[in-house]
């Protein structure tokens, strides 16, 4: 089977028409595949996300990763770039849903696409793609522990996100969500008050938890990756995926 | 979890970067998962000077433990030194 793929970094256009930095990687067989927006988390846009977003690519999808802080650090390290978007209060919910809409785009461009896109998101990204799947038209949606879908900030943190349970009606894409038992942010109370919602609205969902795990126990570079929840994991998000982005 | 709290203030002095030395303005301190240090929470201090840009950071990842540490050293060192010495109005 031809298994060729090209990773690289492009330029899209995101919210508010800016010319942000996004990582591609795409199968370079004729297609058509499936697209997957991939939202990094709060410690930025950094090597380990580049390595999922190939991991998608390994696995037959289009993937594109915006670099969410590319406009508070353009060319500066990952790290750097996240201290500079942290001290400016996060990134702003509706920058992050045009940035979303224009890598959703662009991939939708891509000559070997099917037109169908995911999103997915860890960390601060799994509650950006909650928002995302509720303000832009998408097919699927991964949610990995991601806080204040339900709940606040503390006061005083600067930070302006606001709870998303109530857009939970305007879901346009079957949720799944993986979550650690021993994880705060998001609790399993706030987890179990999402999937009241999702009930109460009718949504598709799936939501796992996984005993023995907290948050980001898909980050394989840091002591919280646990490789049992997260296999069972990347195993939840292929079927997924497999299930609603096919053509 | 991410705390997301930030405690930020203003500071006068220098720090060392990748480029070399530059003069620091502002200081964000706060609990959540550290880049590089092999802990799931650590006391993140970052040293910056937003005027230059960036990069111009001066970054700490630190257990609890060695946060405590660094402050009585810190006090520590200010005590024995003659009271204003080291005062940015001098």
């Amino acid at each position: 089977m031809y298994d060729a793929m090209l990773a690289e970094t492009v330029t899209i256009t995101g919210a508010g028409g800016d010319e942000i930095e996004a990582y591609l990687a795409r199968p370079l067989g004729p297609g058509p595949y499936g697209s997957v927006v991939v939202i990094h988390h709060m410690p930025g846009y950094d090597e380990p996300t580049k390595e999922i977003t190939r991991r998608f690519a390994r696995q037959g999808y289009l993937a594109i990763c915006p670099n969410l802080h590319h406009r508070e650090a353009p060319g500066a390290s990952p790290d750097d770039a996240a201290a500079a978007s942290r001290a400016a209060g996060g990134v702003p919910d509706e920058r992050l849903v045009g940035d979303v809409a224009g890598a959703a785009a662009y991939l939708r461009g891509l000559s070997s696409a099917n037109g169908k896109v995911g999103v997915i998101g860890y960390c601060s990204g799994g509650r950006q793609a909650f928002l995302a799947a509720c303000s832009l038209p998408l097919d699927a949606a991964v949610d990995c522990y991601g806080a204040f879908v339900v709940g606040t900030p503390p006061e005083g943190s600067g930070l302006t996100m606001t709870p998303l349970i109530g857009m939970t009606d305007r879901l346009s894409a079957p949720l799944l969500g993986l979550f650690g038992a021993e994880d705060q942010s998001p609790s399993p109370e706030q987890t179990a008050e999402l999937e009241q919602a999702l009930r109460k609205f009718g949504k598709t969902y799936e939501f796992h938890t996984y005993p023995d795990a907290g948050h980001a126990f898909f980050a394989v570079n840091r002591p919280s990756y646990r490789p049992q929840a997260a296999n069972e994991g990347w195993q939840r998000v292929f079927d997924w995926f497999g299930r609603y982005l096919s053509a | 979890m991410c705390t997301y709290i930030t405690e930020k203030i203003e500071v006068d002095g220098s720090g060392k970067g990748p480029t070399g030395w530059f003069s620091v303005t502002d200081a964000s301190v706060y609990v959540d998962h550290p880049q590089h240090a092999p802990h799931e929470h650590t006391v993140n201090i970052d040293f910056l000077n937003p005027g230059i840009g960036p990069s111009a950071r001066v970054a700490l990842e630190l257990t609890e433990e060695s946060a405590l540490a660094l402050i009585g050293a810190i006090q520590a060192a200010l005590a024995s030194a003659p009271p204003g010495l080291a005062s940015g109005r001098r």
